[in-house]
């Protein structure tokens, strides 16, 4: 089979996440694309985790409700998918006793591991022996594949993986050789971190919150590969802060957080504006509001990142919608924080940031734009008048220049001002700077395009697009998703001959559409969906058939 | 070359009343500063009549937000661990608003200077209560007198781990140059408080004027408590000044940067290895 969707559940500490990524790794060996979503509740033991694995010839990057195997470790998994199966599809599950009870390839999991004098947690590694012997897939490549990604234990992992192998027996979901190039497989907040080390940074700063966690670790466990610092403070104020500190001595800083981290960071958003030092600020969106649903997804802080901040100033933002566009994106916020000196927003969300992707790196390059700096000549003044609002920087340090910056309003020097004329000028100056930004991403793509021409046009954004695109591809439908949302791109062109916008998006209230509204650009039907789960594709074909077509 | 006492001050115009504290500190600050590095030195400030003090100073300053001093120059001390980095902050600033980074940046031993200028009032907001105002205290905010005891910033220092602790007044310049000077030598963690009269709000001079000593020499470790808490900030007790508390610790700086200068790294970062890996 060319596109296969699978289910993996059991319970928090049963090892789904990782079994999940092992066997998109095992079908990544025979050229297929891959996307693994991680349903797992805020705990660390007990409850119901489940992972959706989607492998396929064509790049895939959502998930289908209906799935081709279901792999149980506990009854819950049946009780709660069971009705998702797809026809023909199977059910592998563990048949050890006081386990499950279903229809179809029973293998003891358990039994084995507690045979082979494993660690309860094996029974992953039994999981999949039993998913490599229904799909067919080579032991050599089983083999290669735990040696590479499961480096402790691997002898009896494998050991407990063949027996189980063993003892399961193929289904009709045969692997197939797709004779395509294999490719790397990681996390979108992997992808955004890259893409930071690309653009030159050198501090990351933050304090863990899902969904943004992952980067945190990411780049801690490669401090020293990167030759980078990683500093996890005392609380997000001290990451705001202490970015803007770093900034300031001249070092390139990012920092990651989610919603509510990011609303104690506001205040130090608003003074990177003013002391025009730049930042880039990595908000990974959960279900808000406030603690909400912390381990699931939900685009509903656009309107928040856009608007934080007192007071009036431009800012970047971009909202990538899979690993390579977090890659390249959060490279281009990095560089325009830089090449600007304003604060760069890269948001996320849940689905985007921990969904495992195939990771096309010939698809972008990222390199590092070097900002304006001082050419030494005459007095240095840290906020000097310039054609597009952009000053020279020098950093301390510099035997020639005095380098003040500030919170207040200042002169062109950093000295404290509250003379009107003086006021209106530099609110002014800062002001044009949205200009400079313009001019600096010209030629970056603000919007991709999807599909076939179509009388009616779907915007969507951020991870939205992976389920967007495949279902607009079903029902012939043309897609546009904006991926810088400030400054806002000009989209006429796009739309002249659309009969209909449909905006689809995972929140309640349309936060794109209110976008696009504000933007002048008329939205006709909202497709919404805020259960904190993203959107299906199969899922999204239907709503799209019901409510749109 | 070193700008001497008189280049060090800036064009701006001095907005402090007169008789304030601030301006004894703003003068030991610019004789301290004659005779160091002063293109690799930063200022840092809150918010308050304390801050003022970096518009009033010729040198590189971050005048940052209300609370947050410590964690904007543990910023610039980790992007650059050559500059000198000096922070003034108000009580409410530093005591109040921004209490954890205080006590954050004396756990981690990092190699900056924080000098509070307690005037044991909210200045800037024309006189509220602060965290060291004694109990009592009839602010704005506080009309019938604050139920609150102070704390005793000297003894959290101690408790949260700073390698150097230190009280002065504004109205012993001679002390306080000594202490200035001492703490910016010292490597690590370097606290200063100084007794800071608010002319207007809450004006101290007399009570110091009595109640202060000078410790002269520093208290031997056992004597070191007692000494920091024969004054808890209320109307018991004398009142010394000076150093209190000398340690050495590696510095979180040292030990989290290996060397590295972050703003100075230039290096191109190939992740074709890592996506390898990751393959
Ligand atoms: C987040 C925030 N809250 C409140 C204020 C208003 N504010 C400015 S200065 C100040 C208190 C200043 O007191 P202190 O730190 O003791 O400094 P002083 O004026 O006494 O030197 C306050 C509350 C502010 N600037 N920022
Ligand atoms: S209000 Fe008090 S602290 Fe502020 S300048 Fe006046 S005397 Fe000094
Ligand atoms: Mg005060």
């Amino acid at each position: 089979m060319e596109d296969i969707s699978i289910l993996v559940g059991g319970k928090a500490g049963d090892g789904i996440r990782i079994a999940a990524i092992i066997v998109a790794r095992l079908f990544s060996r025979y050229g297929y694309r891959v996307f693994v979503y991680d349903d797992y509740p805020s705990l660390i033991r007990g409850g119901h985790n489940f992972s959706l694995i989607r492998v396929s010839r064509q790049k895939v990057q959502a998930n289908n409700v209906g799935v081709d195997l279901i792999v149980a470790l506990d009854k819950q998994t049946i009780e709660k998918h069971a009705s998702e199966l797809n026809d023909g599809g199977v059910i592998l599950f563990d048949s050890s006793k006081g386990e499950v009870e279903t229809e179809g390839v029973g293998v003891p999991f358990k039994e084995i591991v507690k045979e082979m004098e494993g660690m309860s947690i094996m029974r992953n590694s039994a999981a999949l022996g039993a998913i490599a012997k229904v799909a067919e897939i080579d032991w050599k490549i089983v083999e290669e594949v735990f040696y590479k990604f499961l480096p402790k234990k691997t002898d009896l992992n494998l050991k407990i993986a063949r027996k189980a192998y063993d003892m399961a027996s193929a289904g009709n979901l045969k692997v197939e050789n797709l004779n395509q190039e294999m490719m790397p497989i990681i996390s979108g907040n992997e992808a955004i971190g890259l893409g930071a080390v690309k653009a030159g940074m050198a501090v990351y700063y933050a304090y863990p919150m899902t969904p943004s966690t992952g980067i945190l670790h990411f780049l801690a466990a490669n401090r020293d590969r990167f030759n980078i610092l990683v500093v996890h403070p005392e609380n997000e104020i001290a990451v705001i802060l202490m970015a803007l500190g770093s900034a300031y001595s001249g070092a390139k800083t990012m920092v990651g957080t989610a919603g509510g981290g990011f609303a104690l960071m506001v205040e130090g958003l608003s003074l990177s504006a003013q002391s025009e030092i730049p930042i880039t600020i990595v908000v990974g969106q959960r279900a808000a509001p406030s603690t909400g649903v912390p381990t699931y997804s939900l685009q509903s802080d656009l309107h928040f990142v856009l608007n934080a901040g007192h007071g009036e100033f431009p800012r970047f933002l971009v909202a990538p919608g899979d690993a390579e566009e977090a890659y390249y994106y959060t490279g281009v916020a990095m560089n325009v924080a830089w090449s600007c000196q304003v604060p760069s927003i890269v948001l996320s969300d849940k689905n985007l940031s921990e969904g495992n992707y195939s990771f096309d790196s010939s698809m972008y390059t990222v390199e590092e734009a070097q900002p304006i700096l001082w050419d030494g000549k005459g007095d240095y003044l840290r906020y000097k008048d310039s054609e597009n609002g952009v000053s020279p920087l020098a950093f301390p340090g510099n035997k020639s220049a005095t380098v003040k910056v500030t919170s207040y309003e200042h002169d062109q020097y950093g000295i404290t001002t509250e003379e009107s004329e003086k006021v209106a000028f530099m609110q002014q100056k800062r002001l044009q700077k949205t200009e400079a930004v313009k001019k600096e991403i010209e030629d970056i793509e603000a919007v991709k395009a999807y599909g076939k021409d179509s009388d009616t046009v779907i915007f969507t954004w951020g991870s939205t697009k992976g389920a967007c695109v495949e279902a607009a591809d079903a029902l012939g439908l043309k897609v546009l998703q904006p991926i810088i949302m400030e400054p806002f791109p000009d989209l006429s062109s796009y739309i002249k001959d659309a009969g209909r916008i449909v905006t689809v998006e995972t929140n309640a209230t349309g936060q794109l559409a209110r976008l696009l509204e504000n933007n002048g650009i008329r939205v006709d039907h909202k497709v919404l969906k805020y259960n904190a789960r993203p959107f299906f594709t199969d899922e999204l074909i239907e709503r799209l058939r019901k409510e749109v077509l | 070359m070193n700008k001497g006492n008189k280049e060090l001050n800036s064009y701006a115009e001095n907005t402090w009343c007169p008789g304030c504290g601030n301006f004894a500190i703003l003068n030991a600050s610019k004789k301290v500063f004659a005779d160091k590095d002063q293109k690799n030195l930063v200022m840092v400030a809150g918010i308050g009549c304390h801050a003022k003090l970096v518009d009033y100073i010729d040198l590189n300053h971050f005048y940052s937000i209300h609370g947050r001093v410590p964690a904007t120059a543990t910023g610039i001390k980790l992007g650059n661990p050559e500059l000198t980095v000096i922070g003034f902050a108000g009580d409410g600033d530093a005591y109040g608003e921004g209490l954890a980074h205080l006590m954050f940046a004396a756990k981690r031993n990092i190699n900056i200077t924080m000098v509070i200028h307690n005037n044991g009032v909210y200045g800037l907001t024309t006189g509220q209560f602060t965290p060291t105002s004694p109990e009592g205290f009839k602010g704005k905010s506080t009309p019938w007198g604050s139920v609150e005891r102070p704390f005793n910033p000297l003894t959290l220092m101690l408790g949260a781990g700073a390698t150097f602790i230190s009280r002065s007044y504004s109205n012993r310049m001679e002390n306080l140059e000594m202490v200035i000077d001492e703490a910016m030598k010292h490597k690590g963690f370097s606290f200063v408080e100084v007794l800071q009269p608010c002319y207007t709000f809450y004006n101290t001079y007399k009570i110091y004027n009595e109640k202060v000593y000078d410790l002269e020499e520093e208290p031997p470790k056992e004597h070191v408590i007692e000494k920091m808490t024969e004054w808890n900030y209320g109307s018991k007790g004398n009142i010394p000044i000076g150093i209190f508390y000398r340690e050495t610790r590696p510095t979180y700086d040292e030990s989290m940067l290996r060397e590295m200068v972050p703003a100075r790294r230039k290096e191109e970062i190939d992740i074709e290895d890592l996506l390898k890996e990751n393959t």
